[in-house]
């Protein structure tokens, strides 16, 4: 059953609570079966003229040159690669999240195409390459350099102020993909019935409702 | 522009209304109800919760993952449209002063924005002069608005329970959500340092309570507005049922300039701009209803002038634009140690807290004379932009399923970090009783006009010496609470006098009012006690402008009380031929 479809049978109150669950199980199936990890696409989403105006004006122009693309999916895989619960930032389109969020949030272009230049530099003098064309062993010996704030040294602070930069630009594009959502396990987003903590969760905790609240708060029939 | 014109509608209205939200909206179902026949006037488009719903979307539904832009400052799946900044419409400020206005453009106004927290002023809220000297009284008593509280909670739906606590009083409530598991831990804590936590009071059907509007589905998304009406909204509850009666005339996308008034001082109608065709109208009616959200109406007031009304419209006690106040606002957070690698599921909820802390100790043993509330957070919510930054500000200070990791990193390990922490944040946040006071203010900026020729607002506004006080308060507490709980404090405990004890800036709680406020002496207040202007018989305001005074309680219960109140008032003066 469509997600439309279940919010119109809640607000008329024509199904019961078990119809609805096992419609939004049936839901989950279908979502599992297609691949809707879209990259920037275009929204879906209830826009004012003016907000589709400035979407549009955003994705007619590139910002990142296909070398820079580049750097930043192999980062990207660096930073998020696949493992057995999840795919990689490639995986799940976060270099075309990066490249739509610096045209969106302007205040990370400078740092972002400042800081892919000083890796290729910092990689040209000691491996004589850029940073993609190095081996993957020259890659992560450069990330090692600067993915650890307190170790890195004091000459690669800039580089540290990049990959801090580059692992949050990463990791929220993967987390707020659909990969990365499964991967976290959130489960809500869905019309469902909230009965309070999980009994063997609430016994995990050493906590219990009261009398009083048990009493008071809404509550349904366990399924 | 050679052939500008004024067109004037040829209808002639009962009452024309400016503004949709909660006071204008309430005062368009009353009247509209009553048989009378109602022009709204809306600066936005128009609006449906059914249909403009942004509810049930994923992050990756928004290219910028639900990030903020200045159209919705809340996030891109918000339901409100504007917010600080709109463009062409500016604001000034005097003496370095900060004030940040905020401005819902769409019907419904700001009532598609807010939190839903529905809280009645108690019997103090309305005397705090005769209480602690400061301040003024309301012309009105806890017993004058209490029915309307009452036909409110019943005509809207909120839950919450009964617990007899004096000033803050008891309603017709829905059963409240049973509190989730961080707010059972922030319950325990708080109780310890003897804060009282009830279940919140919220305006979201957790039951049906008629055909019109489902009931809550619980994806705790009511700021993206609810696609079945399960909460309030002015549009969904109130003006969309108006507007069936077949009363009501809405008319979207209408910048009012100005309330017209006749040579006698009564108001007539109101001029605007329509900003389709940017053309001038005019439109007439017996009375006029101002709603615009608190500053815009005193704005509206101010360049209402006439030889009649040579200060400004409903102005000869010259306070309209002064006794500006918000909410104050400061916040803590951090993590709570106890949540990582926690069992996952769908602990969504209804949109909001489900536990909160009204004020519970007496201003008369305290260095500050008005109290707060505490509002809370946390637990595994929808990933947006922004989860998962920071991680090098954790990942090193904690050990990781038992291991003592170097901060930062990446890889395999970064992702297994990642999934640990999720869901381990905890919040909080106050919400206070501001002085309201003469010198915070706004008032025509003489220099500067919008994009429609209209004078812009100019703002005056500093924190009083009680308002930082009643902050340092509130971080003090959110520090032991936190304390009690066991989380480690990441961010907000940073007060200190000099930044005002991380006091938001005037403006941020957008729980503006006092512009317009009502009280018995025309000399000294804009108002009467029915919302009426002392100097414009015909002429009502129905919004936050109103109010002498806030409590530290979100103010829009209030504003709908007190705008059925006005609008049974002008029906009945109508019935006397007094208007």
């Amino acid at each position: 059953m469509d997600r439309r479809k279940s919010l119109k049978a809640l607000a008329l109150g024509t199904l019961s609570a078990g119809v609805l669950l096992d419609a939004c199980k049936t839901d989950d199936k279908k979502a599992a079966d297609t691949k809707a990890d879209a990259g920037p696409g275009k929204p879906k989403i209830d826009r004012m003229a003016e907000e589709t105006e400035v979407y549009n004006s955003l994705i007619g122009k590139q910002f990142f040159t296909a070398h820079e693309m580049a750097t930043i999916t192999i980062m990207g895989d660096i930073i998020i690669p696949k493992d057995d619960v999840s795919g990689s930032a490639s995986d799940a389109k976060v270099p075309d999240f990066i490249e739509f969020i610096v045209k969106d949030m302007p205040q990370h272009q400078l740092p972002m195409r400042g800081g892919l230049r000083w890796l290729d530099m910092q990689c040209l003098k000691t491996y004589e390459k850029a940073f993609k064309d190095c081996s993957e062993q020259q890659q992560i010996e450069m990330v090692d350099k600067i993915a650890y704030p307190k170790k890195a040294k004091p000459e690669m602070a800039a580089g540290v102020a990049f990959f801090n930069l580059m692992r949050d630009l990463v990791s929220t594009g993967f987390y707020t993909s659909e990969m990365g959502v499964k991967d976290l396990g959130y489960m809500g987003n869905r019309p469902n019935q909230w009965n309070g903590v999980p009994d063997e969760v609430l016994k995990q905790y050493k906590l219990s409702y009261t009398e009083k609240e048990l009493k008071e708060c809404v509550s349904f029939d366990k399924a | 522009m050679g052939d500008l014109q004024v067109k004037k509608q040829p209808k002639s209205y009962d009452a024309v209304i400016v503004g949709s939200g909660a006071g204008g909206g309430m005062a368009t179902y009353v009247l509209a109800k009553a048989g009378l026949k109602v022009c709204l006037l809306e600066a936005g488009p128009m609006f449906d919760p059914a249909k403009n719903t942004n509810q049930l979307k994923n992050p990756w539904e928004s290219p910028r993952r639900g990030a903020s832009t200045k159209f919705r400052p809340f996030g891109d799946f918000d339901g409100c449209y504007h917010g600080w900044e709109i463009d062409g419409e500016p604001y000034t400020h005097k003496d370095n002063t900060r004030w940040d206005w905020f401005r819902a453009r769409m019907l419904g106004g700001r009532t598609n924005h807010w939190g839903r927290i529905s809280l009645r002023f108690g019997p103090d809220d309305f005397k705090r002069k005769s209480i602690d000297g400061m301040g003024e009284d309301w012309p009105i008593s806890y017993q004058d608005i209490k029915p309307y509280y009452d036909k409110i909670d019943q005509l809207i739906g909120i839950f919450g329970t009964n617990e007899g606590l004096e000033n803050h009083p008891d309603g017709i409530f829905l059963p409240p959500p049973k509190p989730r598991l961080h707010e059972l831990m922030i319950k325990k804590a708080a109780v310890t340092s003897g804060v009282t936590v009830i279940p919140s009071r919220l305006s979201i059907l957790t039951k049906k309570i008629n055909d019109d509007r489902g009931a809550c589905f619980y994806c705790a998304q009511c700021g993206r507005s609810c696609a079945v009406y399960a909460d309030f909204s002015s549009g969904s509850v109130l003006v969309n049922p108006a507007i069936k009666t077949g009363n009501v005339d809405v008319i979207a996308n209408a910048m009012v300039r100005e309330v017209l008034t006749n040579k006698d001082g009564v108001a007539t109608g109101v001029s605007y701009v329509d900003k389709n065709d940017m053309m001038e109208y005019q439109i007439t009616g017996r009375t006029v209803i101002i709603a615009a959200s608190a500053c815009e109406s005193s704005r509206l007031l101010l360049n209402s002038k006439s030889p009649r009304h040579s200060n400004g419209l409903a102005n000869s006690s010259g306070v309209v634009g002064k006794y500006l106040h918000d909410s104050t606002g400061t916040a803590m957070g951090g993590v709570l140690p106890e949540l990582f690698d926690r069992k996952r599921y769908n602990e969504d909820g209804v949109g909001g807290m489900h536990v909160y802390s009204p004020w519970w100790l007496d201003n008369k043993k305290l260095d500050f004379p008005r109290g707060y509330h505490i509002e809370y957070w946390g637990g595994m919510g929808q990933p947006s932009y922004g989860f998962g930054m920071g991680i090098q500000g954790m990942n090193g200070k904690y050990q990781v399923h038992g291991k003592k990791k170097e901060e930062g990193g990446y890889g395999k390990s970064l992702k297994e970090d990642q999934r640990f922490f999720y869901g381990a944040g905890v919040g909080m946040a106050g919400r206070g009783e501001a002085m309201a006071v003469e010198t915070n203010y706004c008032e025509i900026d003489p220099t500067v006009v919008d994009k429609f020729g209209i004078p812009a607002l100019r703002f005056h506004y500093k924190w009083t010496e009680h308002d930082i006080k009643q902050a340092k308060h509130m971080k003090d507490t959110f520090r032991e609470i936190m304390h009690n709980m066991g989380a480690i404090i990441t961010w907000g405990d940073d007060g200190t006098p000099e930044n005002e004890y991380g006091l938001e800036a005037p403006g941020k709680i957008i729980h503006e009012a006092g512009t317009v406020r009502m009280g018995n002496d025309p000399k000294r207040f804009a108002l009467n006690k029915w919302n009426q202007a002392h100097d414009c018989k015909n002429l009502f305001v129905v919004d936050g402008a109103a109010f002498p005074s806030q409590a530290d309680k979100n103010i829009t219960w209030t504003i709908l009380a007190l705008s059925m109140r006005t609008s049974e008032y002008i029906i009945d003066e109508m019935k006397k031929q007094n208007l």
